[in-house]
């Protein structure tokens, strides 16, 4: 399937950037004039992965976050989301819902959101070497 | 972002204004934690009428008040909850330990 059109993003792990990330995927996205409801669910989901980004995978640090989307002919919209950080040591235990190493104040439910808004998503890590979260959508067409 | 409409030892009312995610979360819990300790109140409520995003984080800091008020037996109140946050209000499970209120649905068609 052919690609129309596709982006790239890349900033630091600061967590005032959380805004940034969600507000540019769904500016972006705009030129397929989408319903509200899929574009806060997408949003949603960007805030998430940024967010696991920014408090696991540079948890003592600061390091660049890269974004990539790309819409197909089919108005399918995947979205990766990649950090260079610690990875993740176990990524079915990291998937379950309610579990968290961020502690108290973090709910275990980042993947749960982001695969209950999404149609797709995979995450692939390497410990000590990064974390990339790809996750799909296809938008409706007018008038489905 | 957020603002106290009542402080008090009956109840604390504090009405939230923006986009509730992990950086906004960070900036207001010790905000609302000093009044919690400050004056101990039977109830909190959370408005959430002038939230216009929340993803699990804003979860995270509605588990993190609850547990905070259990300490000293109060309770915790989640009110004007917006229809497009109702999704993630949902799966996370809260109404096992908050009482919610939602909006009418006014704005569905936009």
């Amino acid at each position: 399937m052919k690609t129309v059109n596709s982006m790239n993003l890349k900033f630091l792990s600061r967590s005032v950037n959380e805004a940034f990330a969600r507000t540019a995927v769904s500016g972006f996205l705009l030129s397929l004039d989408p319903l509200l409801e899929e574009l806060n669910d997408v949003k949603t989901a960007v805030s998430e992965a940024v967010t696991n980004a920014i408090v696991h995978g540079y948890k003592n640090s600061i390091g660049y976050i890269y974004i990539s989307v790309s819409v197909k002919e089919d108005r399918r919209v995947t979205i990766k989301i990649k950090d260079k950080g610690c990875g993740i040591p176990d990524i079915e235990k990291a998937m379950e819902p309610l579990f968290t190493t961020g502690g108290e104040e973090r709910s275990g439910l980042g993947f749960s959101v982001m695969d209950s808004v999404m149609d797709k998503i995979k995450v692939t890590s390497k410990e000590g070497s990064y974390t990339t979260v790809t996750m799909e959508r296809r938008f409706s067409s007018k008038g489905e | 972002m957020i603002e106290f409409i009542t402080c008090s030892s009956e109840e604390i009312d504090v009405l939230l204004h923006g986009e509730v995610d992990h950086h906004f979360t960070n900036e207001i819990r010790p905000l609302i934690d000093e009044k919690i300790i400050e004056y101990r109140p039977k109830i909190l409520v959370l408005d959430f009428s002038g939230v216009t995003f929340m993803d699990s984080s804003g979860v995270g800091l509605i588990m993190g008040r609850y547990r905070l008020m259990s300490e000293f037996g109060g309770k915790i109140k989640v009110v004007n909850i917006p229809s497009y946050l109702r999704h993630v209000m949902r799966i996370s499970g809260l109404y096992k330990i908050a009482s919610f209120d939602f909006m009418e649905d006014k704005n569905e068609n936009c």
